[in-house]
């Protein structure tokens, strides 16, 4: 999605200073083109979050009637402490379970993949090869093609709508051990790895201590990739969970949306819940972007 | 060392291998045969799943009254929306929800995939038939001797219009088709469309088609007969088309923010909508709060009394429930009871398919945004009115989507919607072989 567009600014910027004089002529030309492209892009990107905001400002009886792009009587607050009320504050569990079942998932999943493609990158075994074509393999299924097969085994397992049936699914990442193989197999090198064993430590503990440290740029971005994937799961959820209460915030947001013609100060409240879930992903994004950049120049300067 | 952990890791994967390969027994044989309604002993719990809003707040009055029989509710979207195919699922995987809310046209689908349980056996079913509108008992009933839910609510259709812009220009509000289409003539003239033909709402076609006595499908013992275009359905067809072709009515998407503001704005005048069309209409156009108005739907013979039906869902007890005796007393309690009907009318405006139901205290005062008009009592006599004759197909979801193309291809242009019922017609029969469901030629 948006990982290439951190890249491609620094380039530019090298490129630009590198050859100066009548490259800068050329280039301003180019420049503003490419300018110009990218603000149509932001714009056509942006406008949607644009209504968004104007929306959930509003009134829910003003919001078919007035003006879309802009504000009428401004009720972001009132609509917000709505929400928060709404059924005993059901949107705040349904946050929660969205942060819980994306973020430590997604931590977890981080962990356990890195920890698989470090093994697959750095150590030798019979089947190494095998096992990695069967992950690569993993990659090209999708996930709504597993969901049924996952219900019916967490039927017989009896954990059907709990907690652990859409957390489960979610610690598995094949892409995220790709790009830990890669990434492990780059930039740890192998004298490191045997400076340590020299001194004494066990593959435990150069791995946490050690390894970690160097793949971190690939762990955030395994990450980051993880916690979009769950927070956006919709199709498991829907057919795992029963109870409101075990809800992500996609999902209930959807089974309101559905409710509307029954129940019409829903409107308002669907606008306003997508709103304000957008806010962790950003907050998550921004957080963690400078691990990413850093590391990033670092493999690069070898 | 290295030996060891070897096989212990050999064990552990043919061990939960081995565990997969058991697990597979279990199916159902599908039998014919009525379930058993025989009580339990000691208490029991019901899991119940239905998206009606609100009913969380229904379930409760009956938990707190019957403690030995415990309803647990879960709510998720709508059955097409997602919660039909749970519902098999876990028909499949045999935990299945002991009571689900079906609709009406959905139910045939669930009989075909024997899904749900006959409730015949149970003294207390057989005798509530009388409470209920004839035609809704015959929705659960399917023509048979079975019984296969308990009739919720309904949607009898009627004629929403703006009073106001009626009178002011000096139009007669229609009883017949034919001065619809008179009357739609003028409101052109003036600028405006009489209504908003949708393109995606065919339950709503197949309302006006059973208000004319179309009969779509039948079954018997030879299997299932297919009608979607007989001769009911082509006048009805006939007349939409006519409407179309000389421009007399929009064609706005339905259920979108311009079809709100269709109406909104005063542009469209009238809508044929069923009993839970009160509330779209006020919450979708605000602004003509009070100019609105409810008449009987118009009749395609003057002094007729026939109505159609758009919507409703029943109560039904899914295969496999170990608890069909307190399932069904519970679903009889939920949608016979004055208590429990009252509070659902309060939370989601559902309309009662009994006829006691039909003159709650609740639905007897007069509705503001209806200029106090007591609306209900036009919808109370056409719910009586909608014919018993009328049966749904075990493929609704595709019949629709494929009537829906047709119809969606007449408004632009190409083709009439006449081919659409054709197509429609041809489809389903296709698609009621592909399944193997027996089609009586």
């Amino acid at each position: 999605m948006s990982t290439m567009s951190i890249v491609a600014p620094g380039r530019a910027q090298k490129r630009g200073t590198a050859t100066g004089g009548r490259a800068a002529r050329e280039s301003g030309i180019s420049r503003t083109a490419a300018m110009l492209i990218m603000a149509v892009f932001t714009v056509y990107f942006l406008l949607p979050l644009w209504w968004l905001l104007v929306a959930s400002s509003k009134e829910t009886g003003d919001i078919l009637t007035t003006a879309p792009l802009w504000f009428a009587d401004f009720h972001l607050l009132d609509n917000i402490a709505e929400l928060f009320t709404y059924r005993d504050g059901i949107y705040l569990r349904w946050l929660l379970n969205s942060v819980l079942y994306a973020a430590l998932g997604g931590a977890i999943a981080t962990l356990l993949a890195a920890m698989a493609g470090y093994a697959l990158a750095k150590y030798r075994f019979p089947g190494r090869d095998l096992m990695f074509d069967i992950v690569l393999g993993g990659v090209l299924v999708p996930a709504t093609a597993l969901a049924l097969p996952l219900f019916l085994i967490f039927s017989q397992a009896q954990l059907t709508n709990t907690f652990w049936s859409v957390f489960l699914p979610s610690i598995v990442s094949p892409f995220g051990v790709y790009l830990a193989r890669i990434f492990a197999s780059s930039s740890v090198p192998d004298e490191l790895l045997e400076a340590s064993r020299l001194d004494g430590a066990g593959e435990i503990r150069t791995f946490f201590t050690v390894s970690i440290r160097l793949m971190t740029p690939a762990l955030v971005t395994m990450f980051l990739f993880q916690f979009v994937a769950i927070w956006n799961n919709f199709f498991l959820p829907m057919i795992m969970l029963r109870s409101e209460e075990l809800f992500p915030v996609v999902f209930g947001l959807y089974n309101w949306n559905n409710q509307l013609n029954q129940l019409p100060e829903l409107r308002g409240l669907v606008l306003i819940g997508a709103l304000l879930s957008v806010i962790p992903l950003i907050v998550t994004f921004l957080l963690l972007q400078r691990f990413w950049r850093n590391g990033l120049g670092a493999g690069a300067l070898k | 060392m290295h030996s060891k952990k070897k096989a212990a890791a050999v064990i552990a994967i043919s061990a939960f291998a081995l565990a997969g390969c058991s697990a597979g027994g279990g199916d159902s044989t599908g039998g014919d045969a009525a379930a058993a309604c025989t009580p339990a002993d000691g208490d029991v719990t019901l899991e119940f799943t239905s998206w009606i809003p609100g009913i969380e707040d229904v379930v409760k009055i009956w938990n707190d009254a019957n403690p030995e029989i415990q309803v647990k509710v879960q709510t998720g979207p709508n059955g097409n929306g997602g919660t039909y195919q749970n519902f098999f699922n876990q028909i499949k995987a045999g935990d299945a929800p002991d009571l689900g809310q079906i609709e009406y046209d959905a139910l045939p689908n669930f009989l075909v995939q024997d899904g749900v349980e006959d409730l015949s056996a149970c003294e207390d079913v057989v005798a509530a038939e009388d409470q209920f509108v004839d035609w809704a008992w015959g929705q659960v009933t399917l023509g048979t001797d079975s019984v296969y839910g308990i009739p919720q609510d309904t949607g009898p259709m009627a004629l929403f219009y703006r009073a106001d812009l009626f009178e002011q220009n000096g139009i007669a509000i229609p009883t017949t088709w034919d001065e619809y289409r008179e009357a739609a003539v003028k409101i052109r003239e003036l600028g405006g469309y009489i209504t908003n033909f949708s393109q995606s709402d065919i339950n709503q076609f197949a309302g006006f088609a059973w208000q004319d006595g179309a009969q779509w499908f039948s079954s018997d013992d030879a299997g299932w007969t297919v009608t979607l275009d007989d001769d009911a359905t082509t006048t009805v067809a006939e007349f939409w088309q006519g409407m179309l072709d000389d421009d007399l009515v929009a064609t706005v998407p339905a259920w979108t923010d311009e079809w709100n503001n269709a109406y909104n704005s005063g542009e469209v005048w009238t809508w044929n909508s069923a009993v839970w069309g009160a509330n779209s209409i006020s919450s979708g156009a605000p602004d003509t709060a009070g100019n609105w108005a409810v008449a009987p739907l118009p009749q395609w013979e003057a002094g007729a009394t026939a109505a159609g039906n758009w919507g409703g869902s029943s109560t039904a007890v899914l295969k496999g429930s170990e608890h069909v005796y307190e399932a069904t007393k519970f679903a009889l309690w939920l949608n016979t009871s004055d208590e429990a009907l009252t509070a659902l009318a309060e939370a989601a405006n559902l309309y009662p398919a009994t006829t006691d139901g039909l003159t709650l205290p609740v639905y007897a005062e007069g509705v503001d945004f209806y200029g106090g008009q007591k609306i209900y009592d036009v919808f109370a006599e056409a719910a009586t009115q909608v014919s018993p004759d009328f049966a749904w197909g075990p493929t609704m979801t595709q019949t629709y989507a494929d009537v829906s193309d047709g119809f969606k291809a007449a408004v632009s242009g190409s083709g009439t919607l006449l081919d659409a019922i054709e197509k429609g017609q041809t489809s389903t029969v296709d698609a009621l072989k592909a399944a193997s469901i027996p089609v009586a030629e």
